[in-house]
């Protein structure tokens, strides 16, 4: 079992079990991003014009998922200080940008009314 | 089942939600269910890599999160004008979170587990530091220039060569990443990585330099998708899906507003990024000769209460003059008669993609009454007033037929086929793009000088007070 978690907090699964292996886990991993891409595509093509404002702090907020790599290198076992400082660093960065990113998108898509409301009250 | 099968399926899980969050924001009507998509798939790809891994630090993950928690909140809680330097500002934040990763982990391989450091994941580390730390420097840029800080030239910044010098250090970063792909662990390879870090940081500045306001929504949907990008690097670099599937995501979204942004400006991405814009430039059909005719807002509103169908272009400078909630008032006062009102919405119009719907949404008008340019053109022979607020170079005739126009080619709003046009400006001065514009010498265009807010103001009180007496 020690191949399921790596010492490092690395998956690694791949890693061990021989060349052959390794380059089919890479190969599926360019799958998986031309795969994500056509679907964001698709996806995005259809977001309403009105909301692209919402749709950008929307995916701001999904982009700091770097959140975590961050986890990873702060919180891992076995890495010198001054990495982990960096790791913290980026821990911070990215979880600005969730909390705003998050925050500021349901903020901004509350406002979108289909009928004036007379007194600002729903 | 392992932690490891667990985590892998808390992975997928999450990016499902992820597509789904997307997908919601198709319709104004569901998109809040987007946002809480996204945030229950961000907590559980969290918890899943925080419990799945080996994670025995938990202080150094808990105390950033928390550090996080005041600068998230405020930077949620910014004036609406604002959200394009703040989404400027997060997506430095995620290039920095990008790039910094991809230099902890190659350190650490480098000095603990050299046989990590594989030709592909090279490669991915490379990437991912060179689009993480160019967005980080691009990013802070954009958003210099949109808070309009002092230091940063607000007009395009060019010189001789520029674009040769940017290309050769580019070209410099990506050789010597080459060089580091092929051989990882030589004695020069520390060094090379940080000049590539430091040339990464140097081209975001400079590539963002020579770029002007009217720019923005185009680079601001470009970093976005480096954003995206650079966390696919991660993902590989980590051999981690959820990474890639959400950046993926978050690429393809800033291409396709980067696409339409485009051609909303019918320039290519290679022209914003090295064409500067907006170099004052005195087009053929210049003001010589030609007068603005100025209009009193006495006269305007009278125009406008005679009239059955009005449409609004806003532009940047509404929210420069912060006039939304005045225009709010105007649209009451003009509906209040059975006048139909309308806005006009450009792609471009404002400094990112929809700026000026969310700032028309704040002021609570409805946003079955926001319209794209493509659906309204159309309907422009018809209206009777066609109200310019603090648009310029979306409204400007010159797009169609001035061959020697900077702007020509670019699709426009068709403000002067309306039967009346009043446009609002603060003073004489060119627009943004410092192009002179050829609507506002036309036959039915008539010219309100002043404070975008004053002059609409004046105009509410001018229907409010004065409706019924002529």
């Amino acid at each position: 079992m020690q191949w399921l978690v790596h010492p490092a907090g690395i998956l690694a699964a791949g890693e061990t079990v021989g060349h052959g292996a390794r380059e089919l886990d890479f190969m599926s991993m360019l799958f998986v991003f031309m795969l994500a891409t056509f679907i964001g595509i698709g996806v995005i093509r259809r977001v309403s014009r009105l909301l692209h404002t919402p749709l950008m702090s929307l995916t701001n907020a999904i982009s700091a998922i770097a959140v975590v790599g961050a986890i990873m290198v702060a919180g891992g076992e076995g890495y010198p200080t001054w990495i982990r400082l960096l790791g913290a660093v980026a821990m911070f960065a990215s979880m600005t940008n969730i909390i705003s990113g998050f925050l500021i998108t349901n903020r901004m898509l509350k406002m979108f009314k289909t009928q004036p409301q007379p007194g600002g009250k729903p | 089942m392992t932690a490891y099968h667990v985590m892998q399926l808390a992975y997928l899980l999450a990016c499902a939600l992820f597509i789904f969050s997307l997908h919601w924001m198709s319709d104004p009507k569901t998109a809040r269910n987007g946002v809480y998509a996204g945030v229950a798939a961000m907590l559980v790809a969290i918890f899943a890599t925080w419990g799945g891994l080996h994670i025995t630090r938990h202080w150094w993950i808990i105390i950033p999160c928390l550090l996080a928690v005041p600068p998230g909140i405020w930077l949620a809680q910014v004036p609406l004008t604002a959200v394009p330097q703040r989404t400027a500002f997060s997506h430095a934040f995620g290039g920095l979170a990008a790039g910094l990763v991809g230099t902890c982990k190659y350190f650490y391989w480098l000095s603990h587990e050299q046989e990590m450091l594989t030709a592909f994941r090279m490669t991915a580390i490379v990437a991912e530091v060179i689009l993480g730390f160019l967005t980080l420097t691009g990013s802070l840029i954009a958003a210099g220039k949109l808070q309009e800080i002092k230091w940063i030239p607000q007009r395009p910044w060019v010189f001789q060569g520029q674009r040769a010098i940017n290309l050769a250090g580019l070209g410099f970063a990506v050789l010597l990443g080459a060089l580091l792909i092929n051989s990882p662990s030589a004695g020069w390879a520390p060094f090379a990585f940080v000049v590539v870090v430091l040339l990464s940081l140097g081209f975001g500045v400079m590539m963002v330099l020579p770029i002007g306001g009217a720019d923005m929504p185009t680079v601001i949907s470009i970093l976005n998708s480096f954003a995206g990008l650079s966390a696919v690097a991660m993902g590989f670099v980590l051999d981690n899906k959820v990474l890639i599937t959400a950046g993926a995501l978050d690429g393809s979204s800033g291409l396709i507003l980067s696409i339409i942004m485009c051609k909303a400006m019918n320039r290519s991405f290679l022209n914003v990024l090295f064409g500067a814009f907006g170099q004052v430039k005195q087009s053929a059909a210049g003001s010589d000769g030609k007068v603005y005719k100025p209009e009193t807002i006495e006269g305007a509103a009278q125009i406008l209460e005679q009239a059955s169908s009005v449409v609004i272009v806003p532009g940047y400078g509404m929210a420069v003059a912060q006039a939304q909630h005045k225009i709010r008032e105007l649209y009451d006062q003009l509906k209040k008669r059975g006048i139909s009102c309308r806005f006009a919405i450009h792609p471009v119009a404002g400094r990112m993609p929809g700026h000026m719907n969310v700032l028309l949404a704040e002021a609570e008008i409805p946003y079955t009454d926001l319209v794209e340019m493509d659906e309204i053109n159309p309907d422009m022979p018809q209206a009777d007033v066609c109200l310019v607020v603090g648009a310029n170079d979306v409204v400007n005739p010159a797009a169609r037929h001035d061959k020697s126009s900077p702007i020509y080619g670019m699709p426009i709003i068709d403000a002067d086929k309306s039967r009346t046009v009043f446009a609002i400006k603060r003073s004489k001065n060119p627009g943004f793009a410092g192009i002179d514009n050829e609507l506002y010498f036309s036959d039915r265009t008539w010219m309100l000088f002043g404070d975008a807010k004053a002059v609409i103001g004046d105009l509410v009180k001018q229907l409010s007070g004065g409706s019924g007496i002529h």
